[in-house]
Order: C-alpha cells, then sequence, then structure tokens
C-alpha cells in the first residue's frame, strides 16, 4: 500500500498538472482511436453495404461514380441508359437478380429513386408496421427509415417532389405522392431514400419525354463470382455504350486508397499528439521535480530505496497515462458518435459507436506505456537525489 | 547499541580544498541510553548525524548499529538498517505536507521489515496526543504538534536508536521542555537508545550524560 499512497498523493499534490497531462493524453489516445475507428470501420461498413450487390450496370463513364451513385446515392448519374440493357442484363444466365433504378430528384434534399417493387421483396426488406409497399404504376412512395425521420414522413403523408439532386425550392413538381409505408431501418444508404415507382421519376412532369423510357442505372446480383469478368469483358473492352461497375468491393477499395493520404494526415497529427502528450508527462513531472526533491529525500530518510523511488516515479507517469487513457476513451466515444453522425447523415453508411475494436485495447496500452518511459528521465533525476544535500543541514 | 571508530568525512571546498568535518578515533553509546551532543553551529553535528544514520557514506572509519556495521553495507542494505533500527527527529521535523498525520508517521514504518501497520501508528499519534489530528495535514497543525507528529514518526518503528537534530531548536521554552520531555519518556518506554544534538543549555541540563562534540571530533582541533 506504500507505493500507490506515495503515487496517489503525489498526484494529488499537483492536481493541475495531473489534470492538465492526463487531459493532453485523453486528446491524444481519443483522436488516435477515433482515426482508426472511423477508418477501419467505414472501410468495412462501406464494403458491406456494397456486398449487397455485386455489380452495376450504366452509362459509359467513371465505375466509382456509378457506383457511388447508384448503391450509395451518392454523386451525379453519369448518364441514363435504357429499360432494354436491364431486361437484357436480367435475362442473361449469368445474373441472378437486377434491379433498375432511376434517380433526378429530391424531397428537400432527401434523394428520390425510382426502382420496382420486386426490389424490397427480393431483398427481402421490410417495413415498419402498418406499411405497405407502393404499387407499380401509383404516386406512391415509401420512405426509408432515416430521411423518413429526418423529414418527419409517416404512412399517409403526401409530398411534392422537387426536381434535381439537389433541394431548390423554386422548382417543385406538380405531382402528389402519399407515403405508403416506412423502410425499417437497414443501417446503409437505402435509409437516407425516399423510393419511388421506377414510372414516377421517368414520367414526372418538367422530365425529358424523351427519357421516359430511360433508367440511371441496373443493380445486379451475379450467380458466381467468375461470372462477372464475362460480363466485364462483353461491356467494358467488347462494348463502348455501357459501364460494367465490378467488382463493387474493389472499386469502393479504390475510393478510400484515394483518401488514404487524409487517413494518413489525421494519423500523423494524432501521432504528433501522442508525442507531445508524452512529452508533457515528462515535462510536467520533470519541472515539479525541484518541488519533488524534498519529499523524496524524507521518504529516503525514512529508509525508502533508490529503486523504490524510481518506480513510484516511473509508476506516477503510467498512472498519469491511464487516467487519460480512460478519459481518452470518453473522447473516443464523444468523437465516434459525432463522426458517425455526420457519416449516416452524410452517406446512410452507419459505423457501431459501441463496436469493439482491438485498437480501443491497443492504443491505451501504448500511451501508457509511452508515458512511463517519459517518466524515466525524472525518475532518474529522483534516483539521484542526494538526500543530505537536500535535507540541508542546519545545526 | 552505537558505536564509532576511526570515522572521517571531508568536503571538497569550492576553491578545490579539502576540509576535513567529521575525525572521531572512538566513541559510543549503550543501549537505551540518552546521550546529548553539544556543539556550535556548522560544527559538522549534522554531518556526524548522517554518517550514524548512512545517510551520508563515510571515507573511512566503522558505524556500527545493534550489532551491524553500517560502514560496510551497499547502500539498499543502509537503507534497510536504516528502516530498521533508527529513527530520526530532524530540527525542522520535515513532515511530509501533502500527507496526513496518520500517513506521515505510517510511511515512518512501511519501508522497515514490519512494513505499515495503521492501528500501530495510530497507537503511536495517541501516545503522543494527536489521537483526534490524525487526518489533519501538517500545515493545518501547530508547531509544537508537528514536532510530535515527527516524534511518532522516529518511534513507530521501534528503533534501537533515536537520532534527534536540534529537536526543540524551532519551538519556545514552555513547548522546549515539553517536547524534551516526551522525546525523552517515549524514547524509554520503547528501550531505544537517544542521541540528542544541541546547543541549548537548557536541554542539554536535563540528560545525565553531555558529550562536547569537540572533544571527540579531531577535525574540530
Amino acid at each position: 500500500m506504500t507505493l500507490p499512497l506515495i503515487i496517489y498523493r503525489s498526484l494529488r499534490q499537483h492536481a493541475l498538472s495531473t489534470l492538465v497531462t492526463a487531459g493532453s493524453i485523453a486528446l491524444a489516445c481519443g483522436l488516435l482511436m477515433t482515426v482508426w475507428a472511423v477508418k477501419t470501420q467505414s472501410q468495412s461498413a462501406f464494403a458491406t453495404t456494397g456486398g449487397t450487390f455485386d455489380a452495376v450496370l450504366g452509362a459509359r463513364g467513371s465505375k466509382l461514380q456509378l457506383v457511388l451513385n447508384a448503391i450509395f446515392h451518392l454523386e451525379a448519374s453519369p448518364g441514363n441508359l435504357a429499360y432494354a440493357d436491364y431486361e437484357f442484363i436480367k435475362r442473361h444466365p449469368a445474373v441472378k437478380a437486377a434491379f433498375p433504378i432511376a434517380v433526378g430528384d429530391n424531397l428537400r434534399g432527401y434523394r428520390l429513386v425510382g426502382t420496382l417493387p420486386e426490389f424490397f421483396t427480393e431483398l427481402t426488406l421490410a417495413l415498419e408496421p402498418g406499411g405497405r409497399w407502393f404499387a407499380g404504376e401509383a404516386k406512391e412512395a415509401v420512405a426509408g427509415s432515416f430521411a423518413a425521420e429526418r423529414l418527419g414522413l409517416k404512412s399517409g403523408d403526401t409530398f411534392h417532389p422537387f426536381h434535381g439532386l439537389a433541394y431548390d425550392e423554386r422548382s417543385q413538381h406538380a405531382e402528389t405522392y402519399t407515403v405508403t409505408g416506412v423502410l425499417r431501418s437497414t443501417n446503409t444508404p437505402m435509409d437516407r431514400v425516399i423510393w419511388i415507382p421506377l414510372r414516377g421519376v421517368q414520367t414526372m412532369s418538367g422530365h425529358d419525354p424523351r427519357a421516359a423510357t430511360d433508367i440511371s442505372a441496373v443493380l445486379v446480383q451475379l450467380r458466381a463470382p467468375t461470372a462477372g469478368f464475362m460480363l466485364d469483358l462483353m461491356y467494358n473492352k467488347q462494348g463502348n455504350r455501357l459501364t460494367f461497375a465490378y467488382p463493387v468491393g474493389t472499386i469502393i477499395a479504390e475510393l478510400f486508397s484515394k483518401i488514404a493520404w487524409f487517413d494518413r494526415v489525421l494519423e500523423l497529427v494524432a501521432y504528433l499528439v501522442a508525442l507531445v502528450a508524452a512529452g508533457s508527462v515528462l515535462a510536467s513531472i520533470y519541472n515539479s521535480m525541484s518541488a519533488r526533491q524534498r519529499d523524496l529525500a524524507i521518504l529516503r530518510s525514512l529508509g525508502a530505496r533508490r529503486r523504490m523511488i524510481f518506480g513510484a516515479v516511473v509508476c506516477e507517469a503510467a498512472v498519469i497515462g491511464v487516467l487519460g487513457s480512460l478519459a481518452g476513451l470518453g473522447v473516443y466515444l464523444a468523437l465516434l458518435a459525432s463522426a458517425a453522425s455526420v457519416i449516416r447523415a452524410q452517406t446512410g453508411v452507419v459505423l457501431a459507436v459501441w463496436h469493439w475494436q482491438p485498437v480501443l485495447a491497443a492504443c491505451p496500452a501504448a500511451m501508457i506505456a509511452l508515458c512511463a518511459l517519459g517518466g524515466v528521465v525524472p525518475a532518474l533525476k529522483a534516483y539521484r537525489t542526494p538526500v543530505a544535500a537536500t535535507l540541508a543541514p542546519v545545526s | 547499541m552505537l558505536a564509532v571508530a576511526d570515522l572521517r568525512k571531508s568536503y571538497r571546498s569550492p576553491e578545490g580544498e579539502t576540509a576535513v568535518i567529521v575525525d572521531i578515533p572512538a566513541w559510543s553509546v549503550a543501549a537505551g541510553e540518552q546521550v546529548a551532543l553539544r556543539g556550535e553551529s556548522g560544527s559538522g553535528k549534522t554531518t556526524f548525524l548522517h554518517l550514524l544514520a548512512g545517510i551520508l557514506a563515510a571515507e573511512a572509519g566503522r558505524v556500527m548499529i545493534d550489532g551491524a556495521e553500517m560502514t560496510a553495507l551497499g547502500e539498499p542494505q543502509r537503507d534497510r538498517l536504516r528502516a530498521e533500527k533508527l529513527g530520526y527527529i530532524f530540527q525542522t521535523f520535515n513532515l511530509l505536507q501533502g500527507y496526513t498525520v496518520l500517513e506521515n508517521v505510517v510511511l515512518g514504518m512501511a519501508f522497515g521489515p514490519r512494513g505499515a501497520d495503521r492501528a500501530h501508528a495510530r497507537e503511536m499519534l495517541e501516545r503522543v496526543g494527536l489521537g483526534h489530528r490524525l487526518g489533519h495535514y501538517p500545515r493545518q497543525l501547530s508547531t509544537g504538534q508537528q514536532q510530535r507528529v515527527a516524534v511518532a514518526r522516529a518511534l513507530v518503528n521501534r528503533p534501537k536508536l533515536v537520532l534527534a537534530d536540534e529537536p526543540t531548536g524551532n519551538l519556545d521554552r514552555r513547548h522546549a521542555r515539553e517536547s524534551l520531555a516526551l522525546i525523552r519518556e517515549v524514547c524509554r518506554e520503547h528501550a531505544a537508545a537517544l542521541l540528542l544534538v544541541s546547543h541549548d543549555e537548557d536541554v542539554l541540563r536535563e540528560f545525565d550524560r553531555v558529550q562536547d562534540f569537540k572533544a571527540i571530533n579531531r577535525a574540530l582541533r
């Protein structure tokens, strides 16, 4: 109990510097864990979301844009393709299922996506109690859970869509749509969308009548992965009119490799903060060493060994690391919850705030070790405290 | 109990000259004996006590405490011997300001072989009349009370020898007398030998054996 008492009293005596130092460690630890968690979780969540579909067929253009537009409901559509292209790929023996989608309208910033009713049934999606799927030709809508929550939509509500993917209150369509149900949360970008019949988007007032049979993309599920390479060859190499974005996972990985530099910058900043925090442990204990030396000399005069004094200072630094790391978990939860909320609002991808990850143990352990290491220099000074000179002769 | 032979300690002055501070051919204190050491300020009495306590390493000679040769031991063993057999009362008490009265006394025994015993520390504080001040901090006590904490801390580990360096130097006459009586009484109760350094004649008069430091320290001749 002697060592804990000495550490506790020392921390209490220097409570302000302990708090400030632990605070900087909390910030460093929280930042490091958040950067790591956002990176790994968002990559995994995007891959999982994309994993519902094996490929996307769309107009000639960027595969990444096609995937982002069709699956994540981000970005503009690269163009349209004919409904016949959907019918062709749907009948292809390598294709297990295909769903056409059409975009081009929004409701106060939330996309309206046109599709066929079988999209919901074949993907075994569920509705909140009291709702029903829309009829194929009716002016009806099923709201994604997040969009419904943000827009305050419920079954029976009506709305007028707005033209374009960006909300402009002056470009309201005349049609009135009735909400028939709210999609049960899928924790995917589907939650951020208001689903209406495909014909609805195609024939919306003000849309080009020549595009009345066009669609924006086809979401494709394959029977076997090898079939994807065959279709890739057919559409991308032999043809020049359409783009077959396959495999979706690889395309998403490309997206993350494009923004990897941002992760690296954040990581470097976090490492820098961690180093500064460890340095501040060293500096705060070292600077207070002059004030502590008398106490240490008294302890030595009472019989405390040098190595115990050394251990007490190193342990004190480690305890500051422990306190900072514990607070860092709080910082992590707060930062991740904020990041998750922004990512969900912007992409529909949901990050699990309470999800356990090895970094939650590795980062605090590394911070504690770093702090203990920072304590070695002041501990050496404490170790060398000259007892007789410090307890200066007075007679 | 305490025996010193050919004990020598010198310091190097800033000018580079070596000045011998302590040079004692032979001196001893019997078990349970109470001895006062008289000497002028700056005569090396504190250095002598530090040598006896093993806080300072001697250049030459021997210090025997309860049969153990302090001067032949390495530093960790000296620390252990000090924690086990010695109690030290400083002139300025040297209490740990960030610790409670009880914790200060507990630490007086924490490094010895018996380890921390809060119940015994509490008893010791009750013995010196501070049973009602256990949770106080030294700054919340009067000077006389702080002195009593220092006495309790020095004696809590049942030492064989108590070294007291001008223990009444910071007290007024009445408190000095009371404090001295307490130190001597508690040492007697615990059968501890007492070596008390002072230049206060009132204090010295209380002792049967008063040793003039100049008489044993050849460095002062």
